[in-house]
């Protein structure tokens, strides 16, 4: 064996090389072959359905398509933060409607804002006992979440007595909410815009961002690496819980009434299958905002398209599922995982 | 070198044979060009360093990898395993280190995994009478009974549990992974009774070790391998200790180092009895600029040390302290503050995130200096990062690609880069060449040299003895999670080392009841 502390003359070669080219990223790469793939279906489903449905591409079509997918986008976007750190909040639906109950009770005793505030707030409890359960029962999210998501509904249920509770469509700050617009675009969808660019950013170009894919990505080196995971695995799950109330107040908005269960129920599955579509890596770590939107409008235009053209609606859950598994099961075979036992 | 070794046995035939077995990883050719025979009715040692590659070689034999050339025979007759159930029907079997036991299910039903009699609705009590005579004919009655459930038992008796699912196979040819290191001296001497017995029924038996009094007590001939080299073969009967371990240790890395340092400074981590529930009473220190090495067999308690001092596991008693100053650790990140950086031995496992970019790796511990407002300066980061890809040499085609693409050397000078970044006083390498090609070993111990040379303290663990020797200013020998010795650079000598990291095995036991 010869070996010297000479770094042979190729390598030498080889890192100049890397040093040329540091920094510096094919377009592709950045945008990432899911987030093409996706783009590529919208673009297909759109002509498809234009050329069927004329009506599809009218601005009002558009805007229906928008408001529709708002309250289930909120979630998916917090859900694809929460899975990027390697976790699932299954209580999304039921601290939607919890918060939509709280909000109009509030509301009818004292203000609006007062029933907004608490609402947010509730939300944000919810976030931290979910969070309380985990770090310090030791409990996995899957299971302490999905206590939660019956737990939760409980709570609203009781305080409600199941009811629909007040009537906030007189009421100018939930009028504005459900039917008002800022250049063009509906209030609605402009909480979704502010919300997911405030994650984007947060996600992308902040030190907490980078922690959270760190912590997903392997929370054993981001322990040794220094970082206080506990603390981040509470934050999220409390911003999980306060954009959960958000989307509860606007089903308040529009339904024109608290709703302690219809309007929330199972949305929780409709936002992880909207952040495992969107590319977010189901074992953590991996995974974006743009991406979560994309696979957010991907479904609310096969949802609208399949309205449009008169397809029985049942189709519409059967549609989803079979996207859901298509867009995993490729996501899998890229992984390069060896196909053997229980996938992780 | 050594001198080549012939196997005095004359040609093989007969039992198992490998010939010319070739197996690479990314970044490390585990075996290259290796012969073995392990003949019927002989016990036949594997022995090497950590590294050596006897592990990738018995999971060539049991089928779990496959080699990229060379052939394996069986009674001569050339077999193919695709997979472990392959290795089992040609009658081989290897018993495992680490055993899979069902935690909740009974030892018979452990026992019998796979094949439980009954068709549909297993026969329990048929079961159980397989699964008790199965452990008396071994001679286990006093060490295990088929009724106790997979999640009681403790490691002996989960090895004993994996032995006997390969002897009711019936092999013919059985190979053993370190089988002792769970099992405490009475167990030992019924399962080196129990392999004289097979051994003189005729099998074949593969036994890997590190402890060398075994090998002296059971073994026929002794067939070392360094660095995925066929070293060599001896009989038992004709050779010594000393031959073995020249055979194992080999001279070819030490001058890989070049030692010209600067003075060795103050005293900046010194520890005073420190004792966690794996190790006990653990004094010394580390001065600014000076590598001290800790050395040991696998298994003494060096790596659960070094994650008491980075804060991970808590100390049941004793001090640390860092510069002079008592430091306690609530966990990784107050050790990090007080200026001591881990390159962990599992470097996947506990150092790196595999799916995240070689730039987000490296300044995961540096985001602070890097933050303003909470907003990482992109380009502040670019240039620290692209700096220290060119200074480390870390071959990547840039910086966004995952790390995970990354040969085994470049993810540990990743490692590296990261505590540099963050300027710690004392850096903790736990085993920082293991799974690194050679090539890539001779850049890592230039980077521990010239970072000893800028004053910082250096604490090497690895259980590689020409790395220690090479590297260390002061080497700090412990066994079953005690300092066993210290010697300095001047007076280590392999032979020293290895004496003091099985001192209670050549010594006389001092009676030490954990």
């Amino acid at each position: 064996m010869t070996q010297s502390t000479q770094a042979d003359p190729s390598a030498v070669a080889e890192a100049s090389r890397a040093r040329g080219e540091v920094g510096k990223r094919s377009l592709l790469a950045k945008i990432g072959a899911q987030n093409l793939i996706l783009l590529g279906a919208i673009v297909l489903l759109s002509v498809l359905l234009s050329v069927l449905n004329p009506s599809f591409l009218l601005p009002a079509n558009l805007i229906t398509i928008g408001t529709a997918v708002t309250i289930s986008g909120l979630l998916a976007v917090v859900q694809t933060v929460v899975m990027i750190m390697g976790g699932i909040d299954l209580t999304v639906g039921s601290v939607a409607g919890l918060a939509s109950v709280v909000s109009a009770m509030v509301f009818t005793a004292t203000n609006s804002t007062l029933g907004v505030l608490t609402a947010i707030l509730i939300g944000a409890l919810c976030g931290l006992i979910n969070a309380i359960v985990i770090v310090i029962g030791r409990v996995p999210p899957m299971i302490a979440t999905l206590a939660g998501l019956t737990a939760f509904k409980g709570v609203s249920q009781l305080i409600s007595d199941g009811r629909a509770q007040g009537y906030t469509g007189a009421d100018p700050l939930f009028r504005a909410l459900a039917r008002g617009s800022f250049l063009g675009i509906p209030t609605l969808v402009w909480v979704l815009i502010v919300t997911s660019v405030a994650l984007h950013v947060l996600l992308r170009y902040t030190k907490i961002g980078r922690n959270i894919y760190a912590v997903g990505g392997n929370d054993r080196a981001a322990r040794l690496s220094g970082i206080d995971i506990n603390r981040y695995i509470i934050g999220v799950f409390v911003v999980s819980g306060m954009v959960a109330a958000v989307a509860g107040l606007l089903i308040t908005a529009r339904t024109g009434s608290g709703q302690p269960v219809s309007g929330s129920e199972g949305l929780e599955f409709q936002a992880i299958t909207a952040a495992a579509l969107g590319g977010v890596a189901l074992r953590g770590g991996k995974g974006s905002i743009g991406g979560c939107i994309l696979a957010v409008v991907l479904l609310g235009i096969l949802l609208n398209g399949m309205t449009l053209l008169g397809v029985n609606p049942f189709w519409q859950n059967l549609a989803q599922g079979v996207l859901l598994v298509v867009a995993v099961v490729v996501q899998q075979s890229r992984s390069g995982e060896r196909r053997v036992g229980l996938p992780k | 070198m050594t001198d080549p070794v012939n196997d005095t046995d004359g040609s093989p035939s007969g039992g198992l044979i490998a010939e010319g077995l070739d197996k690479g990883f990314p970044g490390v050719q585990a075996l290259k060009d290796v012969n073995i025979w392990f003949p019927y009715g002989k016990v036949t040692a594997l022995m090497g360093e950590n590294g050596a590659g006897k592990s990738t070689l018995l999971k060539i034999l049991s089928g779990d990898y496959q080699p990229d050339a060379g052939v394996v025979r069986i009674d001569d007759e050339p077999v193919h395993f695709d997979g472990p159930m392959d290795s089992r029907k040609a009658g081989l079997r290897v018993v495992a280190q680490e055993p899979e036991i069902v935690p909740f299910v009974s030892v018979a039903e452990n026992l019998f995994l796979g094949a439980l009699p009954g068709t549909v609705i297993v026969k329990r009590d048929e079961l159980h009478a397989a699964a008790t005579k199965a452990i008396e004919e071994f001679g286990f009655s006093r060490m295990l009974s088929a009724d106790m459930l997979g999640i009681d038992l403790s490691p002996a008796q989960r090895q004993l549990v994996e032995i006997l699912r390969c002897l009711i196979d019936d092999p013919k040819i059985l190979c053993f992974d370190e089988p002792t290191s769970s099992l405490s001296d009475s167990e030992t001497d019924v399962l080196f009774a129990l392999i004289a017995r097979l051994c003189k029924e005729g099998k074949a038996i593969g036994y890997v070790s590190h402890r060398m009094r075994e090998i002296f007590q059971i073994a026929d001939r002794v067939t070392v391998l360094r660095d995925g080299k066929l070293i060599g073969t001896v009989q038992v009967a004709q050779s010594s200790t000393e031959e073995i371990v020249r055979m194992m240790v080999g001279r070819d890395l030490t001058h890989m180092h070049d030692r010209n340092r600067g003075e060795i400074g103050e005293p900046v981590l010194e520890l005073k009895d420190v004792t966690t529930e794996d190790v006990r009473g653990i004094s010394f220190t580390v001065h600014a600029g000076e590598i001290v090495a800790l050395a040991g067999l696998v298994g003494a308690g060096r790596s659960e040390l070094a994650m008491a001092v980075s804060g991970d596991v808590p100390l049941v008693s004793g001090t640390i302290s860092v510069s002079g100053k008592d430091v306690r650790f609530g966990s990784p990140k107050d050790s990090i503050k007080s200026g001591i950086g881990l390159a962990p031995e599992e470097r996947k496992a506990d150092a790196l995130v595999m799916v995240r970019s070689v730039k987000e790796n490296l300044s995961l511990a540096v985001l602070d200096r890097l933050t303003q407002w909470g907003f990482i300066k992109q380009s502040a980061e670019v240039t620290l990062v692209g700096g220290y890809i060119e200074t480390m040499r870390i071959r990547t085609p840039d910086m966004e690609r995952p790390i995970e693409n990354l040969s085994g050397g470049n993810q540990q000078k990743v490692v590296l880069a990261r505590w540099l970044a963050k300027q710690t006083k004392v850096l903790i390498l736990d085993e920082p060449t293991r799974g690194v090609d050679v090539g890539a070993k001779a850049e890592i111990y230039h980077i521990i040299d010239e970072l000893a040379a800028a004053g910082i303290a250096i604490l090497v663990i690895s259980s590689e003895l020409p790395e220690v020797l090479g590297l260390a200013d002061r080497i700090v020998v412990m066994q079953n999670g005690e300092v066993t010795g210290e010697l300095s650079h001047h007076e280590a000598t392999e032979e020293r080392v290895l004496a003091l990291a099985m001192a209670s095995e050549l010594a006389i036991p001092e009676g030490r009841n954990s």
